[in-house]
């Protein structure tokens, strides 16, 4: 029983998307949301009997190629995993009221489950290949999803948007597709956990290496990392609200997973070599993000530039090689997931009452004319400003700690600089978000605002999406614990340490 | 323990229910936040009375570990002398600022949120108290930074609450990410989070103790407003008058000087710190004094005049005086909270900041004179106000060093803050004089009638116009504070005794009259105009010696550009990037738009056939 667990934690979304395909469309359109709120919800308590028990299954896949159907789930994909299934059931539980412009609710639905097979099975894949298969399976729903159901207000309009993104995310798969083979030919397994175990013995020097900058790439575009973070902020503004959370909620996260379960522990001595240049380049991703905040002058655009610098943090993490680093990604992770994701539900609410994100046009007073959006919105913001006693503090401030004082090899004088460069990152992230609330919360409304009929503040429906975010956020950031308690161990055991 | 628990639940239940329920139930909103104050002061007055009845007080206990791949911290609390003391005084102001609020903010719209976040900011600011681990202080010091941000926010119409607001987050800020470094280097030193440890076992070399103790004197510099980093706290008095009581005169800003307190032991092993320190505080004790006596604005010249007093406290702990410094804290928070609540009932009744508008309200609101005047000599450090006899134990600490040593600060620190804390106490007593004159004395300048406040407001200042009075002489006994002001432990109670020398007493209070009389002089001249029109320095003093316009030129400037110039660059490589991958684009754009035509199914179809390629490619590949 317990090994059909995490079969069954895939079969419900995928059989739900399935009997979408297949129901007759107008009933189906109609009824589509319930029941993809339902199929999201039956998957949500799945995940939370898997997050308790820790199954594992081990079943021959293609016995002549020596592949097996490896799926498991421990301290570092459970929260990943609780993390995918909530946000994408408060995804389904908030359409049951609020339609998408462009409707075609059934297709959305069905793409939407489509998307958690592939999001949970990145997480709980523990062969390389499957994991492969799963992280690319979410691509064409997400780029449909973007295409279909965004908006204009980018430049190349949204099908741009979602080509750009596509393209990037291709691109990056491709080599990191070269490089799972060149590990899974060199060592001659496919098997994560086995792979893990032997911390990089028997692949020589150059393999690793080699193997960590192609698996690398690939997850640095999903990160995504400075440089390779331009298909972003097209794609988060263009994509619809639900779309924007899951993208910037779970499919960033792929990337920083994949670097935590594969990449460092698979191929130690190429993250040795690497690292220095990851936590460089995760540093400017840092300033620049921010910067970019600091003169952004869309709502949505400003929440996507900030999970650029957000997601520097999680990299800077992973690139001291130290368990105080990696646990605090990992936490920074999920932290940037719910605060992320709640930021994305509030600005796509703004937006759908305002018809535009446009700071300026929108002007100040939210406080005034939407009492409840606007304290959320404060909430967010200092929530993401990694305020101690919310989520978002603990993950950032290990990250800090860990390149305080990086793993052995690394040279420490290097990493303070690191350190005191994303020390100003958090100034900038202060600044910003408060410009943000001071721009647009505080002061006092435009006329046309006012005058505005349909301007209501939040409704009980979206306070009721809303509120496990918001308690997740503060139970978190209250009871650390939590997290750290499930990750350590494991973190540990996959640095190469004593569990 | 229990006191504690209490002390730490009362206030941030208070606050939750606050927040949650205060637009619901606004009956329950004026007793929930006073019950929760009064519930903390309680329990604080618990500890307090176990103190001053009993054995010196330590109580410790660790509730929980928290694991981080490195030493874990503990969420673990403590209870001592100086813990005790300190939150007696938390509570006691933070009740004047409660019940003065009710009637203060009376028919404020936003009143609910308001009191749940005084209520949330006396949780944190005991929790800051209370904590026995480096992360548990470090999450009381930064909710009571937002709080502090939300409260000076409160008139959010006003374009100053905004900015004032956005300023003293970012400032002390800055300043806080240093202090979380300063945190790594110790426990990189010791390895545990736990304050207990790092006092017990010391930090190892000098130069990590050096190292440690300067990152975590900025977070200290931008908590406290000192020098450089102190340009917030003026721009804050944009807050609700009470806000500026409790939390920019009595508590927040004193806290830094708490946190250098609880952690001497450390920076005892630092001279070069020390040596920092002491310029620190001497600027800033001066500059705070001078820009004080150039403002029209009443809270401003209170906001000033705490820059300079904590830098008093700084000036205590630079020259080797915890004890000093703690009772420097006490008796400040005493008359300057005292001070606030009597301006903010001078400026409900004439409804204007500016001094140039009062004048001559000493008959029509006697009760504020006479408060506001205790509150000024003590201030002033006039005896036998408490201010003085602070004044002195700082003053006669720096002169200890000065002539003998101590061992650890240099000789030349002790003559500094002695030599610029005698000129301070001139100045000082030149602006408290001048406030006194232009608000009270002289003919009425504003056309506004006005009238003595009602009984919420004048409780509070007559409660707190009677520490102001006696917390100096009680003080002074022997042993007393020595007691309160520190962790508890036998042999140092011994060693912290105060030293008061009577030349040096005589001097300050010779230089402090001296101060009043020249400003008095001036003033008789003219008694509607300001006394300090005439000197030639005062634009730099009102201006506060251009401090603001040159964090405006030299990081606000740049780094808008820099953000500008980041925002430009991206985006003209992403539209050259859409223009490259667009070309990329069209041909898979064909096939995608062929498969756009046909309905849902063709899609899902598409792509489940696709997924299964993909994978069979995969498979097949290896």
């Amino acid at each position: 029983m317990r090994e059909l667990l995490l079969p069954l934690l895939l079969a419900v979304p995928l059989v739900g998307s399935l009997v979408l395909l297949v129901a007759p469309p107008r009933r189906a359109e109609r009824l589509a949301a319930p029941f993809g709120t339902g199929v999201a919800l039956v998957t949500f308590v799945v995940a939370v009997v898997a997050a308790a028990t820790f199954p594992e299954t081990d079943v021959p896949w293609v016995p002549s190629l020596g592949l097996r159907l490896h799926l498991g789930i421990d301290g570092i994909s459970a929260p990943l995993v609780l993390l995918t299934s909530g946000l994408t059931a408060l995804c389904m539980a908030y359409l049951l009221r609020i339609r998408p412009e462009a409707g075609r609710l059934r297709a959305l639905v069905g793409l939407l489950l489509l998307l958690e097979v592939g999001m949970l099975g990145t997480f709980v894949a523990l062969d390389l290949l499957l994991f492969f298969v799963f992280f690319e399976v979410v691509l064409v729903p997400m780029w449909l999803v973007i295409a279909q159901w965004g908006d204009d207000s980018v430049p190349g309009g949204r099908r741009r948007a979602a080509d750009v993104f596509i393209l990037f995310t291709l691109l990056g798969s491709v080599v990191m597709l070269l490089g799972i083979l060149l590990v899974g030919l060199e060592a001659g397994t496919f098997d994560m956990v086995e792979l893990a175990e032997r911390q990089g013995a028997g692949l020589s020097r150059g393999v690793q290496v080699l193997a960590f900058l192609a698996l690398g790439l690939g997850f640095a575009v999903k990160t995504p990392m400075w440089p390779l973070h331009t298909w972003l902020p097209d794609a988060h503004t263009a994509a619809p609200t639900v779309g924007s959370v899951l993208l910037a909620g779970v499919l960033l996260k792929m990337g920083t997973y994949g670097f935590v379960r594969i990449a460092l522990p698979i191929v130690p001595e190429g993250a040795e070599v690497v690292a220095p240049w990851l936590g460089a380049l995760a540093v400017v991703g840092i300033v620049y993000g921010s910067l970019a905040c600091l003169a952004q002058r869309d709502l949505k655009r400003l929440i996507a530039f900030s999970s650029i610098g957000h997601m520097g943090f999680v990299l800077l993490g992973i690139s001291t090689l130290t368990p105080v680093g990696v646990n605090g990604a990992l936490y920074a992770n999920i932290a940037h997931g719910l605060i992320t994701g709640l930021l994305f539900f509030l600005v796509g609410a703004i937006k759908d009452r305002h018809h535009t994100a446009q700071i300026e046009v929108l002007g100040g007073g939210l406080y005034e004319r939407m009492p409840r959006l606007g304290a959320l919105l404060a909430f967010g913001a200092v929530a993401s400003v990694g305020l101690p006693g919310l989520a978002g503090f603990w993950g950032e401030m290990l990250v800090l700690l860990g390149a305080f004082d990086p793993a052995d090899p690394l040279p420490r004088g290097y990493y303070l600089v690191l350190m005191a460069v994303a020390g100003v990152g958090v100034v900038l992230t202060t600044t910003y978000f408060v410009r943000l609330l001071r721009r647009v919360t505080q002061g006092t409304s435009f006329q046309a605002w006012r005058d505005a009929v349909l301007l209501r503040d939040a409704s009980p429906h979206e306070l009721l999406v809303w509120a496990p975010v918001v308690v997740l956020v503060l139970v978190l950031g209250l009871w650390p614990g939590w997290l750290l308690d499930a990750s350590d161990p494991v973190v540990r055991a996959l640095l190469g340490g004593a569990p | 323990m229990t006191a504690v628990y209490v002390a730490l639940a009362a206030p941030f239940l208070a606050a939750l229910l606050g927040l949650l329920g205060g637009r619901r139930w606004p009956g329950l909103v004026v007793p929930v936040a006073v019950g929760g104050t009064t519930a903390a002061l309680v329990a604080a007055s618990v500890l307090g009375g176990r103190v001053v009845l009993d054995a010196p007080l330590s109580l410790r206990v660790q509730l929980a570990d928290v694991p981080t791949g490195g030493p874990p911290f503990g969420i673990d609390l403590r209870a001592d002398g100086l813990a005790a003391m300190v939150s007696v005084a938390v509570c006691v102001v933070a009740l004047c600022v409660q019940v003065y609020s009710t009637a203060y903010l009376k028919g404020d719209p936003r009143y609910s949120s308001y009191a749940a976040l005084v209520s949330l900011f006396t949780a944190a600011m005991l929790l800051v108290v209370f904590a026995d681990d480096l992360m548990v202080l470090l999450v009381g010091w930064e909710v009571m930074g937002v709080c502090s941000y939300f409260l000076i926010g409160h008139h959010w119409e006003q374009e100053a609450a905004r900015a004032g607001a956005v300023k003293a987050f970012v400032v002390t800020r800055l300043g806080d990410v240093g202090f979380l470094f300063g945190i790594f280097a110790l426990v990189r030193a010791v390895g545990s989070f736990s304050i207990d440890e790092v006092v017990r076992s010391g930090v190892g070399t000098e130069r990590t103790a050096t190292v440690a103790t300067l990152l975590l004197l900025c977070g200290v510099v931008g908590k406290s407003a000192q020098f450089p980093l102190h340009t917030w706290l003026p721009d804050a008095m944009a807050g609700p008058t009470p806000i500026s009581a409790l939390i920019h005169a009595a508590t927040m800003v004193a806290a830094g000087i708490y946190l250098v307190v609880r952690l001497f032991d450390v920076f005892l092993q630092a001279p070069t710190t020390l040596a920092v320190m002491a310029v620190i505080a001497c600027i800033t004790m001066l500059g705070g004094a001078l820009a004080a006596l150039g403002q029209d604005d009443i809270k401003r010249v209170l906001a000033y005049s705490t820059v300079s007093q904590l830098a008093y406290m700084l000036a205590a702990l630079s020259v080797g005086s915890a004890v000093a410094a703690n009772f420097h804290l006490l008796t400040h928070a005493a008359f300057k909270a005292l001070l606030f609540l009597a301006a903010g009932s001078v400026i409900h009744a004439v409804g204007t900041n500016l001094m140039p508008d009062m004048g001559g309200l000493r008959r029509l609101m006697p009760v504020t004179f006479l408060t506001m005047t205790v509150g000024l000599a003590a201030l002033a450090g006039l005896p036998p106000f408490a201010g003085f006899f602070s004044k002195e134990a700082v003053l006669g600490a720096a002169e200890e060093t000065a002539r003998h040593g101590n061992g650890v600060a240099a000789a030349w620190t002790g003559w500094l803050v002695l030599v610029v804390g005698l000129i301070t106490v001139a100045v000082t007593a030149a602006y408290v004089t001048r406030l006194w004159l232009m608000t009270f004395l002289g003919d009425r300048r504003g056309a506004a009638a006005a009238h003595e406040s009602g009984p919420a407001m004048r409780w509070p200042l007559l409660a707190l116009a009677v520490p102001s009075v006696l917390l100096g002489i009680v003080g002074l006994r022997d042993g007393w504070l020595p007691r309160w002001a520190t962790r508890g432990d036998a042999g140092e109670v011994a060693q912290a005794s105060l030293h008061v020398g009577l030349a040096t007493s005589g001097v300050s209070v010779l230089l402090a009259v001296a101060g009043a009389a020249a400003m008095w002089l001036a003033w008789r001249r003219n008694p509607a105009a300001d006394p300090t029109a005439a000197l030639r320095a005062r634009p730099a003093f009102e201006r506060a010696f251009w401090v603001d316009e040159m964090y405006d030129r030299g990081v606000v400037g740049p780094v808008r550009g820099m953000a500008r110039a980041v925002l430009r660059a991206d985006d003209e490589v992403v539209t050259g990037a859409v223009r490259g991958t667009g070309r990329g684009a069209t041909g898979l754009g064909r096939l995608v738009s062929l498969s756009q035509q046909g309905n849902v199914q063709t899609y899902l179809t598409g792509l489940l056939a696709g997924v299964l390629l993909l994978a069979l490619g995969v498979v097949t590949l290896t």
